[in-house]
């Protein structure tokens, strides 16, 4: 009988998480579809708050609007060079590191990661690396937006801790007998052993670099060389300030018609490519996550 | 003796030569901490010092703890340190929800479901902070946005508050729109602690009789708590760090009394405003040694707790 009434609350208990789970998704789905469906809206439709689920008077208007704005162009190009490079560079850097760090036999192993540790622990803090970055001169340049944060500690680690656990020292021990360098070996057996953290770390880096909004605000100061980040927010934040200047809220809400349904349609554009690699690479990140919570 | 210690002292340079390809890998990264983590390290000196960019860092004048005293004598010193700790505390709240949601997903009977609920739920940790700002204040609209409709929909009229303007609605707005982001991610972790559970355990539990819910309570809450352990004292190190990005793009004039913290208020005075290097160092400075004292403290209670078995060093 106990068995019976487990079951039975068993199953009540199931519908409760599920229903619980349920509101979650709605919460969170919902926002996305009405950010969607309203940046294929119109301007009016928009603005008066018609819009509840799906698009009302649709049309393309919002993104007529965003592609004439110049800046978002520049933005995106700039956007593109400092995630492309400045991924791939953040990659490089990470497998340099961490191989060796990998390797048993390594003499320098200690010494890197007291290194390491300590960079981990202490920082200098943004004014220090500010006056650092201006006495180099690489304020205001692209150069710095696409090699800043080439090196990050935890990614190092990661990739150290999956080396260690997936490839076999045997391998090396066989590979040095057949006459192989250590770059070689690198090239030819580790890095093909592994595409499923390569990607991890790159992509960590290119979703990291993509929305980056801190460094370009504070290192940047000519608008040719935003990112769209900064973009982004002069355009998002620029009816704020016309809000909170008239009092009226209705008027001030209908001169930014057309401003607002631009602004649904630019976080559609600016989020778009990380959304589209998302489901593709979605079991990638999952297995990042988990990497880096293996400890050692 | 001599000659063995010299002889191992051969065989170590011998090696060492042999992997010279290996030190070339590292030399770059290293040179890159060396440039731009260490020697901001010894920069922080500007925090003692009256820096004037024309007499570089050494050049200018040794004033000790003068900027210290400044900030700590400030009238404003009171109310960012508080908003900073209200701000970090209320959001350390939330630290349970993730991973109630992994328990929850984990206990739920339909694997697909799970997995669509998962999948959405991770989709806002990708909108960068600037984007996410902007929707929060879309959908905060009296007007057009979400807020407005449901407002209409429950039956009120007119426009309901805008609570963009209001200063009392800054914390739970920075916090919440925190967790929409954050949860489904964060939860990632624990539902891979909860997939290595061994079934045995449930299957032994449920031939005790014990129920679904019984059996989260004593299998997988035990079985993941190494890993709150962990991610506990992770999260308890960022507890005076409030990020500066999201707090400082959520800053309105209207709410400046709640916003300001530490973060924000280093760019300010170091770098926007009034433009002092050195008291926005010395206010840098206190922050990280505040935290470090608290990763250290946090770190020493948990391990002392767990008889060493966890510790993040």
């Amino acid at each position: 009988m106990g068995y019976k009434s487990n079951r039975m609350s068993d199953r009540t208990f199931n519908v409760i998480l599920t229903i619980i789970a349920t509101i979650w998704l709605i919460v969170v789905a919902y926002p996305c579809i009405y950010i969607i469906s309203s940046s294929f809206s119109s301007g009016t439709a928009v603005s008066s708050g018609k819009v509840l689920l799906w698009p009302v008077e649709p049309s393309l208007t919002g993104y007529e609007l965003v592609f004439r704005y110049k800046m978002v162009w520049v933005g995106y190009a700039n956007t593109l060079l400092y995630a492309g490079v400045g991924a791939a560079i953040h990659l490089l850097m990470t497998i340099f590191c961490a191989y060796p760090l990998s390797r048993r036999d390594y003499l320098g192993k200690g010494f890197v990661q007291k290194m390491l540790l300590v960079a981990m622990v202490f920082s200098g803090g943004l004014i220090p690396t500010y006056i650092l970055i201006s006495d180099l001169g690489l304020v205001n340049t692209r150069l710095w937006l696409i090699i800043s944060g080439a090196v990050s500690i935890s990614h190092i680690i990661i990739m150290r801790t999956f080396f260690q656990s997936t490839i076999p020292q045997e391998l090396l021990e066989s590979a040095r007998i057949d006459g192989i360098s250590d770059a070689g070996y690198l090239v030819k057996v580790v890095i093909p052993l592994s595409k499923a953290s390569i990607s991890v770390i790159l992509l960590y880096a290119l979703v990291g670099k993509w929305n980056d909004y801190f460094t370009p605000m504070i290192y940047l100061r000519s608008r040719e060389y935003y990112p769209l980040q900064l973009v982004v927010r002069e355009i998002l934040n620029a009816a704020k300030v016309d809000i909170s200047n008239i009092t009226d809220i209705e008027v001030a809400e209908k001169l930014a018609s057309a401003a607002d349904l631009m602004k649904y349609s630019l976080v559609i554009v600016s989020t778009l490519p990380m959304l589209i690699l998302y489901p593709f690479l979605r079991r990638f990140f999952e297995k990042g996550v988990m990497m880096g919570s293996l400890k050692g | 003796m001599k000659e063995i210690s010299q002889v191992k002292r051969k065989r170590w340079w011998r090696l060492f030569k042999r992997q010279w390809q290996l030190h070339l890998f590292v030399l770059l990264p290293v040179a890159y901490l060396l440039v731009f983590h260490f020697i901001p390290m010894y920069g922080v000196q500007v925090a003692f010092r009256d820096y004037r960019p024309l007499h570089g860092i050494m050049g200018s004048e040794w004033v000790g703890l003068k900027w210290f005293e400044q900030f700590l004598s400030n009238y404003q010193f009171g109310q960012v340190f508080s908003n900073t700790l209200i701000l970090s505390l209320y959001s350390l709240a939330t630290f349970p929800l993730p991973i109630i949601f992994a328990l929850i997903l984990h206990a739920i009977k339909s694997e697909r479901y799970t997995k669509v609920v998962q999948t959405v739920a991770y989709i806002p940790h990708f909108i960068s902070i600037s984007v996410m700002v902007g929707i929060i204040s879309m959908l905060l609209s009296p007007v057009s946005g979400i807020y407005g409709n449901v407002y209409r929909m429950l039956g009120g009229f007119g426009y309901p508050v805008d609570f963009r303007a209001s200063a009392q609605a800054f914390r739970h707005i920075y916090v919440w729109s925190g967790v929409w982001q954050t949860l489904g991610w964060s939860s990632i972790i624990y539902m891979a602690a909860l997939s290595s559970v061994s079934p045995e355990l449930h299957e032994a539990a449920q031939i005790d009789g014990a129920s679904r819910l019984k059996r989260m309570w004593h299998v997988d809450i035990p079985a993941i708590l190494p890993t709150i352990a962990i991610q506990f004292i992770l999260r308890c190190t960022q507890v005076i760090a409030v990020g500066f990005e999201k707090a400082y793009l959520l800053q309105s004039p209207l709410n400046t009394s709640v916003s300001e913290v530490i973060s924000t208020y280093v760019y300010k005075v170091g770098m926007s405003s009034f433009r002092s290097f050195s008291y926005g160092a010395a206010v840098g400075l206190f922050n990280t040694v505040i935290n470090l004292a608290l990763l250290l403290s946090v770190n020493f209670t948990v391990r002392k707790a767990t008889d060493n078995e966890i510790s993040l060093f």
